[in-house]
């Protein structure tokens, strides 16, 4: 137990502490209470230049068209803390303990469901709450329920085929945005008369991409045949 | 005031109480739980600022700063975790005290 209650600081600094974090918060408080109006008014342009952005969702219009640089580097963040994971050590396949039966029916009866959840929620994006963050939420929580029941890709899934699909969302972002260049005249500029099934596009291979990438972050680990290890 | 001024005020007291954990806790999962919370405190004090007013839409682009910036962390508290186990499993130990070095 005394592991568990082990704390860093001494009890007298944890005083100090407390009122120092009291301060801040009285500080950042005020801040927010006293905050000017906005300066630059986003939502105004965001309005005023919606009908050009091939969706009628403002999220998804910042997301994937006016500020697609974010996202496109999102995209590559996940990525990057992909390799970190597989980098630290693997992950030996195996299967895990025989799930419980009622786990196991759940997640039988689920995981269509959810696939059809996630593929509605990419469609919705373009007009209404959703998109290819919530799709591959979506997606990856199905993802996470599978490996919990002890499903695994076979060994030569695991392989290529897994990095590919991986590496989907941010190759289509790149492709497509380098592809619209000559049309747009700069990187990621889409003619607005495409807008729409380009950024489709784009979130189809995202939403693929962020559940694959979300459920190996879960398995935490490259993941290796027994023998390879 | 408006009830999304009080999201971002309730977004303060997150953060606040993250970094105080975050400070307190030696546990490192604590640690990581503390830097989520502090997050989720800055997400709500951007969502709540951009908030509708009574004429108003909500504002889109905090809106969506935010869903990215969750999934960025999502990735980060990911990474975090297999560092984690990967010094768990080196030295034996969930934090990272100085006196761990000397025996």
């Amino acid at each position: 137990m005394s592991d568990v209650d082990h704390k860093a600081l001494p009890k007298p600094f944890q005083y100090v502490l407390l009122v120092l974090m009291s301060a801040l918060a009285s500080g950042l408080g005020y801040a927010v209470l006293s905050l000017p109006d906005q300066a630059i008014e986003l939502k105004g342009l965001v309005e005023a230049n919606l009908h050009a952005s091939g969706v009628r969702n403002p999220v998804t219009a910042v997301l994937l068209n006016f500020r697609a640089y974010d996202t496109l580097l999102e995209m590559a963040v996940l990525l990057l803390a992909l390799i970190g994971v597989w980098s630290l050590g693997a992950t030996p396949m195996r299967r895990g303990a025989d799930p419980e039966p009622v786990l196991s029916a759940l997640v039988h009866g689920l995981a269509p469901m959810m696939i059809l959840v996630a593929g509605y929620l990419l469609w919705a994006g373009a007009h209404a709450p959703g998109g290819a963050f919530q799709a591959g939420a979506v997606l990856a929580a199905s993802g996470v329920l599978l490996l919990l029941t002890g499903k695994r890709l076979t060994t030569r899934l695991m392989g290529r085929p897994l990095r590919i699909v991986l590496l989907t969302g941010l190759g289509a972002f790149i492709t497509v945005g380098v592809i619209v260049i000559p049309a747009g005249g700069m990187f990621l500029q889409y003619p607005s008369d495409l807008a729409a099934g380009l950024i489709l596009f784009i979130e189809a291979a995202a939403t693929l991409s962020i559940g694959a990438i979300l459920t190996a972050l879960f398995l935490g680990g490259r993941v290796v045949s027994g023998e390879e290890r | 005031m408006t009830p999304f001024t009080l999201y971002a005020l309730t977004g303060i007291g997150l953060f606040v109480l993250g970094l105080y954990s975050l400070i307190v806790q030696a546990h490192l999962i604590r640690k990581v739980i503390a830097l989520n919370i502090m997050g989720s405190g800055v997400f709500l004090v951007l969502v709540g600022l951009g908030g509708p007013t009574s004429n108003t839409m909500p504002d889109p682009v905090p809106q969506a700063m935010v869903l990215t910036g969750i999934v960025v962390a999502i990735a980060a508290t990911a990474l975090a975790l297999t560092l984690i186990l990967r010094i768990q499993a080196e030295t034996g130990r969930t934090d990272l005290a100085e006196h761990s070095s000397q025996h």
